[in-house]
């Protein structure tokens, strides 16, 4: 079957691109759009490496063909800066050790974007349930949990 | 690994997507959330001719409810699910349920229809439908029909639905008000498949049981309904001494296989205490 148009709004910037059917969002984000901040782990929606925002939610890129998001609006690790300046979560991880390879990290502060957004001021027991949704092999996840609480925290705080 | 190569098509009616489905007599698939066809399709574990993805049709995400019934179009995302206050209010096991499907990152994908049309034994939906006694309504090139819970799930994966139908519609019906509910899982991590699974609604009028509703996920080829451990507490009442008697006929009734998972001793060791703990844990919000 021949290449299809993707048309997508990527952190605030049109940008599109043409591929065939059986391309993997991730593949299209990575290869074709250059956006490498994403990264593709296990290919079958386990490890959550490869989480972004889609239309604002939290979705496996490995799980969506890249023409399933022709007019969609996505949000990838390369968004969460603005103007230069670090997410308070991206802070958050720096401070309290939230990443050692940082194989997950892409996805893990996609999917705490999103957690917060749902649940602003989490648990603790919150965080771990929410982030038991991408796997990270290095930190032991105590560091990231409290990043994620340090980032709730100052997010909250925030006008 | 990369999904094969596949025709693609994304209609914008059921009628279309129908018609692609007969067309290929059974060599296409029907691309709902994804979030188990695709891992399917990246390991090459199935290679359809076609995908036919209902995604771009609108009229299937919705979610209505009547004096008796809630019904949900087939596309309606577990995530939407998670927080309807429709659901919390007229259906909380099925809110109960659906938080245990997955993570939140695969509920902002993953469908109602998409999950029941699966048909994975070990799955939360199946288990809630049989419970509840839902319905699905299935359109084909012959029109729409209604399919019960006790007559859509063969066996593994395999639903008695023909190749050229797809679920438009999810139909529960709306639980008693104060009925007592509960879902019960164990899985060796949070967010995988369970190794067995219960679902639980319990009402009550004082130390009696007018209705129990129990049914197991990963316990067997289906979700089973345990309809002979429902009747003894509709028989013998709420005590400790009826709550194990059911506990211990639901692990007679369900036929699990062995896998490498767990052994079928284990899943049926699992449905007799998951089942006293639902039961046990419905009480706890049952009112009257």
């Amino acid at each position: 079957m021949s290449d299809l148009p993707v048309r997508v709004t990527v952190n605030g910037r049109p940008r599109e691109g043409r591929c065939p059917p059986r391309k993997l969002l991730v593949d299209f984000l990575r290869e074709d759009l250059g956006l490498t901040g994403t990264h593709v782990g296990c290919e079958h929606g386990i490890c959550g490496a490869c989480t972004i925002l889609v239309n604002g939610e939290a979705a496996r890129s490995c799980l969506m063909l890249a023409v399933q998001s022709d007019g969609a609006e996505l949000t990838t690790i390369e968004g969460l800066m603005t103007d230069g300046a670090l997410h308070p979560l991206q802070e958050a991880f720096r401070e309290h050790h939230g990443l050692q390879c940082g194989f997950c990290t892409p996805g893990m502060l996609m999917t705490a974007l999103d957690l917060l957004r749902v649940k602003p001021a989490p648990s603790e027991a919150d965080i771990r349930e929410g982030l038991s949704a991408v796997l990270c092999r290095c930190t032991g996840y105590h560091g990231i949990v409290k990043a994620v609480q340090a980032a709730a925290t100052k997010l909250s705080r925030r006008p | 690994m990369k999904p094969p190569k596949f025709d693609y098509h994304a209609p914008a009616s059921i009628d279309e997507a129908v018609a692609l489905l007969q067309r290929y007599g059974g060599d296409a698939k029907v691309l709902a959330g994804g979030q188990s066809l695709m891992p399917m399709l990246n390991f090459r574990l199935t290679r359809p001719a076609a995908l036919v993805d209902v995604n771009r049709i609108a009229a299937l995400a919705y979610i209505r409810e009547d004096d008796s019934t809630i019904a949900f179009g087939a596309m309606t995302r577990q995530r939407t699910i998670e927080f309807s206050p429709v659901v919390a209010a007229r259906l909380p096991l099925l809110r109960e349920a659906t938080r245990w499907v997955g993570h939140l990152p695969i509920r902002s994908r993953g469908t109602i229809g998409g999950s029941i049309a699966h048909a994975d034994p070990s799955a939360e939906y199946p288990a809630v439908l049989t419970a509840l006694d839902g319905a699905v309504v299935a359109q084909g090139p012959r029109g729409r029909r209604t399919v019960k819970a006790g007559d859509l799930f063969e066996t593994y994966l395999t639903t008695t639905l023909a190749a050229d139908e797809v679920v438009v519609e999810v139909r529960l019906p709306a639980m008693p008000a104060g009925a007592g509910y509960a879902f019960e899982e164990f899985a060796r991590r949070h967010g995988d498949f369970a190794l067995v699974g219960i679902a639980a609604m319990i009402v009550r009028a004082g130390g009696r049981c007018t209705a129990a509703r129990l049914a197991a996920a990963g316990a067997g080829p289906v979700p089973l309904r345990l309809r002979a451990a429902e009747e003894i507490l509709e028989r013998d009442g709420l005590g400790e001494a009826a709550i194990e008697a059911a506990a211990a006929r639901a692990a007679e009734l369900v036929q699990p296989d062995s896998d490498v998972h767990a052994s079928a001793d284990y899943r049926r060791h699992l449905t007799r205490v998951l089942t006293g703990r639902a039961i046990k844990r419905a009480l706890t919000v049952a009112t009257a």
